[in-house]
This record gives structure tokens, C-alpha cells and sequence, in this order.
């Protein structure tokens, strides 16, 4: 099982990177994942972030990307309700790279 | 796609007629390649579902935390196996290797590695057996084709069986008719006995056991997904639809696969189910128990799969349906057609399906009754009970993808077609020796659709995105159909890199695309919310 070292903590993590416990998420460590990917959170990442997380509180997966995208539009407007802008914020693409940050849990099965 | 060579690069290095060095059996220990594995299953997945051996690992890890007794266990199995299915011992005994199989498997034809070829593949298990359970191999022993079982033994044993999706293409072309899918099914069963899974597998498994579905969708939740489908069909059409859930006393209970509950294009299909059960005025049910077509346990054990198919029928008992309709999945098809009832025997609550729109009885379904979603829509239009606007597709030049699970596994080849001539004006069938019953894999089947095996899906997916390329070139073939949720994941990564523009979708999204709906308003868009042909201006 691989680890990351954080604030002198080892938080668990899959083969993919993703955190194994959810409970192990803070924005710190969202933005130190970032920066491993040479990104730095902005607002705007943090928008999108927000609303996996709270999602996720909701419903207990990540939404799929209809659902993302129709949502940003309806929270922040048509510029950023779109595949490019999110794809544009993380290039991985927003399921993967977004939810890994966001500390959700990667999507297996028929997809 | 990232870390991937380019295709032409990709293929042009495989030489299927090279002569390997070395003997095969001199071969060991097998090299794990990047890319060609899956990730080890996670020991809480096991455990959910009282799996043996749960513990997390890694096919990489030197030392896989086995039982100290593990080749006793493999080697009970094998017995316990021999003794319970009649064709794994023939097919351990009868194979004269001719080699006709050799070149059918698309995991060959795209790696060139002579132990994927479907012969050598089981011969990996065979010369266990022979060891263990025949004369000649305990006396002869590697003379007579038989090796001891030890470490590195297994794990080529486990690295090959999870390099077969278990599509059964070379079954078709063995003059003896060796099934080598059912050789993988009892491997990866031999496997299970040491909690050698995968990932991809085990985390689906357990989240189906858990919620009803490998997605792990919980009840608001899927709720939440159709209703939010159903506000898109009103943007659309301007109809609204009340998605039917746990509706007691439904006449019909619908399952398809969860992917299409989540993934991109499957979601298109699950919107086209409900406008066309809706058009039809369709006594019927979603349900959240038994919320996945699937079956990921099939991967697993015989038993596994057992405990996840019989949910369904639970829930076609709790909620008093008189039959069930199945969406378009791949595997879920093989378990129903060629194991359910053995499994169960015919089923007693429930009654012969006939539609209630058409008055046809489907015999072919009398005895688990289940009909197929492109059997009864084939009957809907062959009744003309439902109008098409076929100019809606116009932008589509269509072609055929035969799921191996729905077409080798039970024979479904004209339904799908006769939908799709019905609905598109442009129709072209990939190469004969690449369809129907000689279809080729997807690459990603039986559970081997996970990303970090990208490289061997590519490989493996390669002769099916070459006939799609022919079309492409000779047709202009810029839409491949399919009835598989599977497929649908797995298609869209292998055609963006070997066939781009060429795009993916389910046969029910066709329908629904072009049929005409009482009181609808002028339809401008596609279920993708893409401008219909001709709308583009509006």
C-alpha cells in the first residue's frame, strides 16, 4: 500500500493516487497533491472541488459529468459550465483529477 | 492517450509468426509488464463478501501473502472442479493442439505473445492437471506435457487468465468445441480460492453486494440520476416523465447494467429506455435493490455470481412484477442464458413474458423470464407501434458492434440490426469474419476495462478497431452501435486511438433519437443536446 507523507502523517492512497480514507481529507492536503502536479489551486479549482465534496456528502459517489456540468452553469454561469473550462482547470480530466483531490473514491465497473 | 505509443508504432513491433527461443515451459518467471496487469484487490473488498485470503496486494509485491497451504488449495480446487464440471475435464483431457484457435484470440493477434494464444493459455492449467490428476504426467512428468505446481507457476497462471476477456471467439473455430472462456472462468475461480482479485473486479463485487450495483448507487441517489435524466428529456422534447422506482405491483421490472446510470454515452441509452417505455405506456419499474444488470461475481466464482443474480429475482418477488425486462449489457445476457437456469431450474412466481403492447409471447424466454430490451423493441417496431423520424440520424453513419456475450453467448444477431435499419438511414455492416458470431472483443471485457491496463486493452481491442477502420474508410462509418454497457465504456478510449472521430453508442439512444413522441414539441436536439441535422442554425 502506498502512502503519503503529509504534515508528518501517512495518509493512505491506491495505486491511482487516490486517498483511502475519506476522513484523511483536508484542503491542505488537496492543495499538496495539487502542487505535486505542478498545479496551484485557485478559486476557480476550488469551486469545482466544493461542489464534488458536497455532492459526495449527499449522495456517496461523484457525480457523473452531466451532472458537474450542469450544475457549475447553474451555480456560476455558462463559462464555467462547460467540459473545456473544467478541462482546462484540470487536464486529467474532472473525474479523475478533480474527485482525486477532492478525496472522493474512483468509479469502478462498467465505466 | 498518456504513456502509450503511438498505433502504428504499437502494432507494427507484433510479429505473430516469430518462433520463440526457448521452450515455453523455460519461460518462467513470467515478466509483468506495465500495462498488462491489474491493480491487487483491496482486502476490505474481500472481506465484504467473505472472500478467502482478504488482504490487500499487489501482483508486483514478490511475496503475495498466499496461505501457507496454498497449493493444496489450488490443487483441491482443480479436483472439486474436475469432479463438478463435466466439460473442465474433457477440456483438460481432449485438446490434440491443432492450433485453429491460435490466431482467433484478439489478445494474440494484438500482443503477439505466444501464451495468449487461447491453446497455450489453457495448456498453462493442463499441464497442472496433468501433474496432479493423470497417469502419464505423474510418471512422464515434463515429457509428458506435465510441470510441478510452485510460485511462479501461479503467477502465470494468474497473469494470463486476467489477459482473456473470456469472449469465447476461439471457441467457435475448435473442431471439439473447447470453451477455453469456461478454462479462464475456473482459473480466475482457482484464483479466488487465494484472494488473488483484482481490483476492478473485487470493488465492484462488494459494492453490488452492498448497494445493488457496482457503482455503489445508493436508493436517493439513483433516484436523483433519473429524475435529473428525465429533466434533460424534457428540455428535449418537452415531455415531462416520473421515473418509475419500487413501484409495487409493476407489471414489469427493467434491469440494465449501472454504467448506464453514470457513464457517458450509457446515460443517452438509460434516457432512450425511459422515453420509449413511456411512448408505450409501459406498466413497469425501476428498482434500487436490484439496480444492476451486470454481474462482476461472474468474474469471481460461479457462487458469487449466484449471490448477485438472485437480488434480482428477490426483488421481481417483493415487488410482484409478472416479468423482466433486461436493458443492454453484455455478460449479464451470459449468466441469464447459460447458467441461470441451472442455477435455479425455471422460476415458479413469475409468468411467461408477453408484451403487453404487441400480444407477442417470447417463448424463447418461458423459463426465466427475462426478455433481452432489443427483442421486445425489435417486436414494438415490427408491429408498427412505434413512428420514426429517421432524418433525426441523418448525421450518423452507423455500425454494428456484435457484444460477444449477446452474440456467441446467446445467438442475438438480427434484433439489433433490425432496430437500427428501422431508426438510421445509414447502415453498414463491418466485415462478415468480424461480426455476428465471429464478432470480436471490445478488448475490455469481463471485467478487464480498467485504466491501468490501457496498453493491453488497445492491444486486445485492435482487430475490432481495424474492421471498424474499413468501414470508416469504405462507408464513412462515424457511429459505433452496441448493446453492452461495457462496451460503451470501453470503445470510446479504443476508438479515439485507433479510429478517431468515429463515436459510441447504445441502440436504445438511436431509438429514442428518432422517435416520433405524442406530444412533443419540434425537436431541435439529440439526447446529447447536440443539434439534430438540419437545426444546427437554431
Amino acid at each position: 500500500m502506498a502512502f503519503i507523507e503529509f504534515k508528518g502523517k501517512q495518509i493512505e492512497i491506491d495505486e491511482d493516487g487516490y486517498i483511502q480514507n475519506l476522513d484523511d481529507w483536508t484542503p491542505e492536503l488537496a492543495e499538496y497533491m495539487a502542487q505535486q502536479d505542478g498545479i496551484t489551486l485557485t478559486e476557480q479549482h476550488w469551486e469545482v472541488i466544493n461542489f464534488l465534496r458536497d455532492y459526495y456528502q449527499k449522495y456517496q459517489i461523484a457525480p457523473m459529468i452531466k451532472i458537474l456540468v450542469k450544475e457549475m452553469a447553474k451555480m456560476f454561469g455558462p463559462d464555467k459550465g462547460n467540459t473545456k473550462y473544467l478541462y482546462g482547470l484540470f487536464p486529467d480530466g474532472p473525474a479523475k483529477q478533480a474527485c482525486r483531490y477532492a478525496g472522493l473514491p474512483k468509479p469502478t465497473g462498467c465505466v | 492517450m498518456a504513456g502509450l505509443p503511438k498505433p502504428e508504432e504499437l502494432i507494427s513491433k507484433v510479429n505473430l509468426k516469430k518462433m520463440p527461443s526457448k521452450k515455453w515451459m523455460d519461460t518462467l518467471p513470467v515478466e509483468f509488464k506495465p500495462g498488462f496487469y491489474c491493480y491487487g484487490a483491496k482486502g476490505k473488498n474481500l472481506e465484504y463478501v467473505e472472500f478467502p485470503n482478504a488482504r490487500d496486494w499487489s501482483p508486483t509485491d514478490p511475496d503475495w501473502k498466499l496461505p501457507e497451504d496454498w497449493k493444496k488449495i489450488v490443487i483441491e480446487g482443480i479436483k472439486q472442479r474436475l469432479e463438478r464440471f463435466r466439460t473442465f475435464h474433457v477440456f483438460m483431457d481432449i485438446c490434440v493442439r491443432c492450433g485453429a484457435c491460435a490466431d482467433k484470440c484478439h489478445f494474440f493477434i494484438g500482443t503477439g505473445d505466444p501464451k495468449n494464444m487461447p491453446v497455450l493459455r489453457a495448456e498453462l492449467l493442463r499441464s497442472v492437471y496433468r501433474k496432479y490428476f493423470t497417469v502419464g504426467g505423474k510418471l512422464f512428468g515434463r515429457n509428458g506435457g506435465a510441470r510441478d505446481l510452485d510460485l511462479d507457476v501461479l503467477k502465470e497462471l494468474w497473469y494470463y487468465f486476467y489477459q482473456c476477456t473470456e469472449c469465447r471467439r476461439c471457441s467457435l473455430f475448435c473442431p471439439y468445441g473447447i470453451d477455453t472462456a469456461e478454462i479462464t472462468i475456473i482459473g480466475r475461480e482457482l484464483m479466488n480460492l487465494l484472494g488473488l482479485n483484482t481490483d476492478w473486479i473485487s470493488g465492484p463485487v462488494a459494492n453490488c453486494y452492498r448497494t445493488g450495483n457496482h457503482l455503489g448507487i445508493e436508493p436517493h441517489t439513483m433516484k436523483s440520476t433519473l429524475e435529473f435524466m428525465c429533466n434533460d428529456i424534457e428540455e428535449i422534447t418537452g415531455i415531462k416523465i416520473e421515473p418509475p422506482i419500487n413501484r409495487k405491483g409493476a407489471e414489469i421490472l427493467f434491469v440494465t447494467p449501472s454504467g448506464d446510470l453514470f457513464a457517458d454515452p450509457g446515460i443517452y441509452n438509460a434516457m432512450g429506455y425511459m422515453m420509449l417505455f413511456h411512448e408505450i405506456g409501459l406498466d413497469y419499474t425501476w428498482s434500487t435493490f436490484a439496480s444492476e444488470g451486470g454481474n462482476f461475481g461472474f468474474f469471481t466464482s460461479l457462487e458469487m455470481a449466484k449471490r448477485l443474480h438472485t437480488k434480482i429475482y428477490e426483488e421481481a418477488k417483493r415487488l410482484k412484477v409478472k416479468w423482466i425486462l433486461g436493458g443492454e449489457c453484455g455478460h449479464m445476457w451470459r449468466v441469464w442464458h447459460q447458467y441461470h437456469n441451472t442455477w435455479y431450474g425455471p422460476v415458479d412466481f413469475l409468468e411467461e413474458p408477453v408484451s403487453p403492447i404487441t400480444g407477442t409471447k417470447f417463448e424463447n424466454a418461458k423459463s426465466n423470464k427475462i426478455v433481452h430490451i432489443s427483442e421486445f423493441t425489435a417486436d414494438l417496431i415490427r408491429h408498427g407501434v412505434l413512428k420514426f423520424d429517421k432524418s433525426r440520424n441523418d448525421n450518423l453513419i452507423v455500425t454494428f458492434h456484435d457484444s460477444c456475450n449477446t452474440s456467441r453467448g446467446m445467438g442475438l444477431f438480427e434484433e439489433p440490426r433490425y432496430i437500427i435499419k428501422n431508426v438510421c438511414n445509414h447502415f453498414y455492416d463491418m466485415p462478415d469474419e468480424t461480426i455476428r458470431e465471429q464478432t470480436f472483443c471490445c478488448g475490455g471485457g469481463s471485467g478487464l476495462n480498467a485504466g491501468e491496463i490501457m496498453e493491453l486493452r488497445m492491444r486486445g481491442g485492435f482487430p475490432r478497431a481495424n474492421a471498424v477502420r474499413y468501414v470508416r474508410e469504405k462507408f464513412g462509418v462515424n457511429m459505433l452501435a452496441n448493446i453492452c454497457a461495457i462496451d460503451r465504456a470501453t470503445l470510446p478510449p479504443l476508438m479515439d486511438y485507433w479510429v478517431p472521430g468515429v463515436r459510441v453508442t447504445g441502440v436504445t439512444e438511436l431509438v429514442a433519437n428518432a422517435m416520433i413522441m405524442k406530444g412533443e414539441k419540434e425537436r431541435t436536439m439529440n439526447l446529447r443536446m447536440e443539434p439534430l441535422p438540419g437545426k444546427e442554425e437554431q
